[in-house]
């Protein structure tokens, strides 16, 4: 397996993708002593091509390490950022990929990537039951961490008229939540 | 006319609700007699809403004391994650001695939680005798740890920009004396763990979790290793003092010459990784820069700084459990973060238990799932469900612990003839 640098990885998704990645970032610190470098790489692709990303990935790595995939509500949009990396198990190689998708309120779909990276299933679980994300073709439906009579429709990390305003309890002397 | 019985399995649900659980979690075996032929995980049972109040409620330093909560033992590795985070997020410059300062804790604190974990092991394999004794030698971690930081458990040292307290030459010596004195029983323990025969009969070739299997769903830390992948936050990427002392990940061949994937392994690799501790808190020791240890000491300029900075970062350590992961969200002129995504180690290891137990005795469930270290005490009570021929029927925690020491006095006695 050869072992990329951060522009030539970034170069391959732009090959791969073409248009359909719309930036990148990578960031780069230095750290302690001896000033090794941390890497991670931010790539925001469109839906579309989420698969072919995620299979652009596999072929850098043969078995992607998939950590969890973290949510945002970003106003009209939902912003689902994986977090993968690559090139584990060997000495300060290891790159951490933010492959990131906005999907609008409107379509809140995603195909699951359970097919090429089985141990996403709990994260697609979580998206689906904390974000109000639909994971199109998810082997496992069930919720993961919401208890079965929390009612449905809500979306604990929504920030909208979704979100669970209405089961909070505001302890006295205490602010309502902030909204950004 | 006498209705013909054609299931054959029951299904056992173990845990989740115990009064001194800290960390309850559901798993649900399907058992046809005594094998074990399916197994689900159900988690969310403390779900608490950590991330959402970090997200809306608590300002970051507030969110540190918060993260240092997330879990009863490891209260060094979340917070030294989110602070990570946060620096990057916020571009906020770490001194070197902090750096060296937080891999102390943070390996201080994986002395401790190995050697509860190899206490609990014992203990689930009814060798209650070893129990005491691991348990006994761990109260010299938690002194040192009340010694440094002023606690036995929550430690408290980490802050956005360095850490709370410093650790002094005069410190020193109680720190080596600490780590001589593992040093010293570490042969005996290994002996312990290791050669003894029931042990053995009852970890050897139980739970094997395959290769591709643990690099397919994810698998981290010791779990992971004792498969035969070299995965470790701590060499695989630069972070804190770790970058500077050239990490190398345990797999259990170093001691074998083979990698099983079972139960034994992963006492290999954890009880090598008390030892690869004590080696980094005695190189932090010698190679500690001198200097500052928190690069903003004024409280209300980090809450300025921290409100300005907009951007985002992710941030891994090597967890005692395995890899802990934060990712961090900052929206400038938002006192709470934007986003906060936390991912504990017992996370990702949850999904391999299925193909850990699926095949096993159901004897073997207990010691099988402690051995990824989900904080154990989840697996207190098991109730049949499913009522047999004779009715419903409960099957308590003492019952399955019972079934576990039956297995072990079964083997010790077929050893004997």
């Amino acid at each position: 397996m050869d072992i990329l640098t951060p522009e030539e990885i970034v170069k391959s998704f732009e090959s791969a993708l073409g248009n359909n990645l719309s930036d990148s970032k990578i960031y780069q610190s230095e750290v302690a002593v001896k000033r090794n470098l941390f890497t991670s790489i931010s790539l925001y692709v469109k839906p579309d091509s989420f698969r072919d990303a995620v299979k652009h990935i596999c072929e850098l790595q043969e078995y992607p390490h998939l950590i969890v995939i973290s949510p945002s509500d970003r106003g009209d949009n939902v912003e689902l950022i994986y977090h993968i990396t690559i090139y584990y198990g060997q000495h300060l190689k290891e790159i951490s990929l933010l492959l990131s998708v906005t999907l609008s309120k409107n379509n809140l779909k995603i195909p699951t990537i359970t097919d090429m990276i089985p141990g996403t299933i709990y994260a697609e679980r979580e998206v689906q039951e904390m974000m109000g994300v639909e994971v199109v073709g998810i082997p496992d439906n069930r919720r993961l961490f919401l208890p079965d009579d929390f009612p449905a429709g809500v979306c604990p990390w929504r920030r909208d008229e979704t979100g669970p305003e209405e089961m909070l309890r505001v302890l006295p002397g205490r602010k309502g939540i902030q909204h950004g | 006319m006498v209705e013909e019985l054609t299931k054959t399995s029951f299904t056992i649900p173990v845990g989740p609700v115990h009064p001194a659980v800290h960390e309850p979690v559901r798993l649900e075996v399907t058992v046809d007699g005594e094998e074990v032929v399916g197994a689900d995980v159900f988690a969310g049972q403390v779900h608490r809403g950590i991330e959402w109040i970090g997200m809306n409620r608590n300002n970051p330093v507030q969110t540190v004391y918060l993260a240092e909560r997330i879990c009863g033992i490891c209260s060094a590795c979340h917070p030294f994650t989110f602070v990570l985070a946060c620096e990057r997020a916020a571009n906020i410059e770490v001194p070197k001695r902090a750096d060296y300062i937080r891999v102390i804790v943070a390996e201080i604190e994986r002395i401790h939680s190995h050697l509860l974990w190899a206490g609990v092991a014992a203990h689930e394999i009814g060798f209650d005798s070893v129990f005491y004794l691991v348990w006994r030698v761990r109260e010299k971690v938690m002194d040192l740890t009340e010694y440094i930081t002023g606690n036995r458990n929550t430690k408290a040292m980490y802050m956005i920009g360095g850490v709370r307290r410093d650790i002094t030459e005069e410190q020193f010596p109680t720190i080596r004396e600490a780590m001589d004195y593992y040093k010293s029983i570490f042969n005996q323990l290994k002996t312990v763990f290791l050669d003894d025969i029931t042990i053995k009969l009852r970890t050897r070739n139980v739970g094997i979790l395959p290769k591709e299997d643990a690099l397919k769903l994810v698998a981290a830390g010791p779990t992971v290793r004792a498969s035969g992948v070299p995965k470790d936050v701590r060499q695989d990427q630069a972070y804190g003092a770790y970058a500077d002392l050239d990490i190398k990940a345990i797999t259990p061949d170093v001691i074998t010459g083979k990698v099983v994937g079972d139960v034994y392994d992963r006492i290999i690799v954890r009880l090598l990784e008390v030892k690869q501790s004590i080696e980094i808190i005695e190189r932090c020791l010698e190679e500690m820069p001198a200097g500052e240890i928190l690069s903003e000491p004024k409280m209300v300029k980090l809450l300025t700084a921290l409100k300005k900075a907009d951007g985002s970062a992710v941030a891994r350590s090597e967890a005692p459990r395995g890899e802990c992961f934060h990712y961090v969200r900052m929206e400038e002129g938002r006192e709470t973060l934007a986003t906060w995504k936390v991912r504990a180690p017992t996370y990702a290891n949850l999904m391999s238990i299925p193909v850990m137990v699926i095949g096993q005795q159901i004897a073997d469930v207990p010691i099988t799932f402690a051995s990824i270290d989900p904080c154990f005490s989840c697996t207190n009570r098991a109730i049949m469900v499913k009522p047999d021929a004779n009715g419903s029927q409960v099957l308590e925690k003492e019952e399955l612990h019972r079934l576990s020491i039956e297995k072990t006095r079964r083997l010790e006695a077929n050893l004997a003839n």
